[in-house]
């Protein structure tokens, strides 16, 4: 099962590679992963989708707790989340069908972001299941080339405040 | 301004003293000029210069393991670093403290691919605790400081600190934090206390309990608090290779090791039992051979401060994360009334009348096994003794006496040949009182033998013991088992050089026999020259294999107990 895993670590050179090393070093996948800022300056969100037994799923969350540089990690899974992904999809369209692309995209409430005379570029931001969809259909039309960013998650409703609070009162955080 | 202005040279030394860091192991070069310019006329720890970098790191790890202090080593860029990489890869795995510093290229050059670069951060960052690239002096201090904090506290682990020359170089005001703050790392100490005394009350009720202890317990220094809680409640313990030496081997509690080349009834005994409590150990896959046969029966209890080993390998029934140091004193305090065990000490008995620990004695024939009775016998279980890796090296699990923490050092994650000389040499600059001495095999001898040097120009007293069977034995023994008698390349008949001449050239007075008579005579002499190390080989039967052995994966019922007749085998 697919398990999406929140994780607070310090904005530090090398953070990054660590828990990619950890990742690659204990053989567990990584479907996405994504990082960036956070409110607070020296801490980044790293957003890490994988997939696994529970069993294994558990070791990936106790080996990320124990790297030095990770806060904390939250295993979202199970709980209430808002998750959004961000695709760019250039498609190759025809005289005939470019307005047909253009409605798909706006069933999918995404964007054109650029065009020019052989290709149309979209931008879909969703749940990755709706990008999925999305994808799957304009698959028909020719996609050209495609990128993904990788899922960023947060736990849903005031929890997510109030967790804020307790961190920056358990580490004297300045905001 | 809060300190005087320092270099990062002396800032790095005031940093060592406030650790106080007594001695560090190192080898200089071009990264690290001028941290050896100030060392020059630094008088408050001893360095020890080392004749290969991966001997500095071994020696870091034995005066680390024999003093439970942090071992600290110094080396220059590119090369230097690399050869500590072994050093470091073998401290991870026996979660051994040490602090490795590494000079570094200039910051403006990491990355161009300059003289002597290696990104040793990216190298060692999934074999240490955590490392530290320091890109400014002023973040010296503290980093040095979090370095040492990390290696030492909660499960112990190697930290690499990369120090770029100009950093080294550059001029800051030196304050040395006296707290650091590290928001990510907090090892738990104190268990939890329901699990305790859910754990007390099953100890309690059990009827075939066993301890299964490792080198947590040594680490966290609970071997009184072990003894006591066995004592008080008669229970049976068993060791790891790294547990060796936390409960007395002497006393009739003590089953002996565990695993692979455990002794019968040990293995008997965790094949049986219904209370399996774990401390300090981590299910190694030497241990439990087949997972699902291990302990099948047993409700498992497992102590360790590192949540990551719980369930990793063997799914437990009662975790409890915490220092096992403090848990087993709970739980000493919890265990009202000890359980009733004689039934199940009266089968582990019989275990082991059925299956001893034996060896052919009346053949004149020299064996590594009566070597190590003797010496047993003659240290009276008190040295300090570090072996390689091989088959001396469970023979001298299964034979010597250990009767104390610390006692036992030997490389067992990894399973590094060339450590036992290294790390004897780094223990012997801890261990004043007791004889330290090295076992290798001929093979693993060669493998850091220019350590040697530093031996004898130290004046050290280890005693260098080298059990020469003349082949890669404990290849040699698979090779005879499971790899239809191939002997590819283990024979090191024709090629050993003659190690008495060896040992003199590098000044050691030497001694090598083929006799059993003779070895009472050598070790008499030989450990009353106190002065210097001394070598001493014991040309052993070629072929001797060690038992009882259970093939990797295998279980209880495959264990072989003796050679096999070749008619037997298939
Ligand atoms: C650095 C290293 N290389 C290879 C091995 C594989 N290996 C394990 S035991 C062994 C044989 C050791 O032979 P020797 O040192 O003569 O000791 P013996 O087994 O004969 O006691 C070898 C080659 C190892 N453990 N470490």
């Amino acid at each position: 099962m697919k398990h999406t895993i929140s994780v607070l670590v310090e904005n530090q050179f090398g953070t990054f590679n660590r828990v990619v090393t950890m990742f690659s070093g204990k053989g567990f996948n990584v479907h996405s992963l994504s990082i960036g800022e956070t409110e607070t300056a020296e801490i980044s969100r790293m957003t890490i989708v994988t997939e696994g037994e529970e069993k294994i799923i558990e070791q990936v969350v106790k080996q990320l707790n124990r790297l030095i540089d990770t806060i904390k990690v939250v295993d979202l899974t199970a709980q209430p989340r808002v998750e959004r992904e961000l695709a760019l999809i250039t498609i190759y369209y025809q005289k005939g069908n470019r307005a047909d692309i253009v409605s798909v995209c706006e069933i999918f409430r995404g964007n054109v972001v650029d065009i020019n005379n052989k290709t149309i570029t979209l931008e879909i931001t969703g749940p990755p299941d709706k990008i999925d969809a999305a994808i799957n259909v304009l698959e028909a039309y020719g996609i050209k080339e495609m990128a993904r960013s990788g899922t960023v998650a947060l736990k849903r409703g005031e929890q997510t405040k109030a967790d804020k609070k307790e961190l920056v009162q358990k580490n004297n955080l300045q905001v | 301004m809060k300190g005087p202005f320092l270099s990062g040279a002396e800032i790095f030394f005031e940093c060592l003293k406030r650790e106080k860091v007594e001695v560090v192991f190192g080898y200089p070069g071009g990264a690290v000029l001028k941290l050896y310019e100030k060392l020059y006329d630094v008088d408050f720890l001893k360095h020890i210069l080392v004749r290969h970098e991966q001997g500095a790191t071994h020696m870091a790890e034995g005066y680390a393991k024999a003093s439970g202090k942090t071992g600290v080593v110094l080396v220059t860029s590119g090369p230097g670093a690399t050869n500590t990489v072994t050093g470091i890869a073998d401290a991870y795995m026996d979660s051994v403290p040490i602090v490795v510093f590494t000079g570094q290229v200039p910051t403006h050059l990491i990355g161009n691919d300059a003289f002597q670069e290696a990104d040793i951060v990216g190298i060692t960052r999934p074999i240490t605790k955590h490392n530290f690239l320091v890109r400014d002096v002023h973040e010296l201090a503290t980093i040095i400081k979090k370095a040492f904090f990390i290696a030492s506290t909660g499960r112990p682990g190697p930290v690499l600190v990369d120090l770029p020359k100009d950093v080294i170089n550059s001029l800051c005001e030196f304050d040395y934090p006296e707290k650091i703050e590290l928001r990510g790392y907090k090892p738990t100490l104190l268990g939890h206390q329901n699990q305790i005394k859910k754990a007390a009350d099953i100890i309690r009720n059990a009827k075939r309990l066993l301890f299964y202890v490792g080198g947590g317990v040594i680490m966290s220094g609970g071997d009184r608090e072990l003894r006591l809680l066995a004592k008080e409640n008669n229970i049976p313990i068993t060791m790891t290779l790294q547990g060796l030496g936390a409960f007395p081997m002497t006393e009739s509690q003590s089953l002996g090791m565990l695993g692979m080349h455990g002794t019968y009834w040990a293995n008997q005994a965790v094949n049986n039992c219904d209370v399996l409590v774990s401390l300090g150990a981590r299910f190694d896959d030497r241990v439990t051979g087949k997972v699902d046969a291990f302990a099948p029966g047993a409700y498992k209890i497992h102590v360790d401060i590192d949540p990551t080993c719980i369930d990793k390998n063997v799914i437990v029934d009662l975790p409890i994360v915490g220092d096992v140091k403090h848990v087993m004193a709970e739980l000493a305090a919890e265990i009202t009334s000890p359980p009733d065990l004689d039934d199940w000490w009266t089968q582990i008995e019989k275990w082991k009348e059925e299956c001893p620990l034996t060896f052919e004695n009346n053949d004149g024939k020299l064996r590594t096994q009566y070597v190590l009775d003797r010496l047993n016998e003659f240290t009276k279980g008190e040295a300090v003794i570090v072996t390689d890796v091989g088959q001396h090296q469970m023979w001298t699990a299964q034979f010597y006496k250990f009767n104390h923490p610390r006692s036992h050092i030997t490389s067992g994650g990894l399973g590094t040949m060339g450590f036992s000389v290294p790390a004897a040499i780094g223990a012997a600059f801890a261990i004043k009182d007791r004889p330290v001495i090295s076992i290798s095999g001929d093979g693993g001898f060669q493998m850091n033998i220019q350590e040697l040097t530093t031996a004898v120009y130290n004046k050290l007293p280890v005693k260098f013991i080298i059990i020469n069977n003349s082949f890669l034995g404990m290849v040699r023994q698979w090779q005879e088992l499971f790899h239809a008698e191939k002997y590819s390349f283990t024979d090191l008949g024709d090629s050993n050089p003659d190690f008495c001449k060896v040992g003199e050239a590098f000044g050691l007075k030497s001694y090598s026999t083929t006799k059993p008579e003779d070895v009472d005579p050598i070790l008499e002499e030989a450990f009353s020259i106190n002065d210097g190390p001394v070598l001493i080989e014991f040309k052993v039967e070629k072929e001797d294999m060690v038992f009882p052995i259970i093939p990797s994966g295998a279980t209880l019922k495959e264990m072989m107990t003796k050679r096999l007749d070749p008619k037997e085998m298939t």
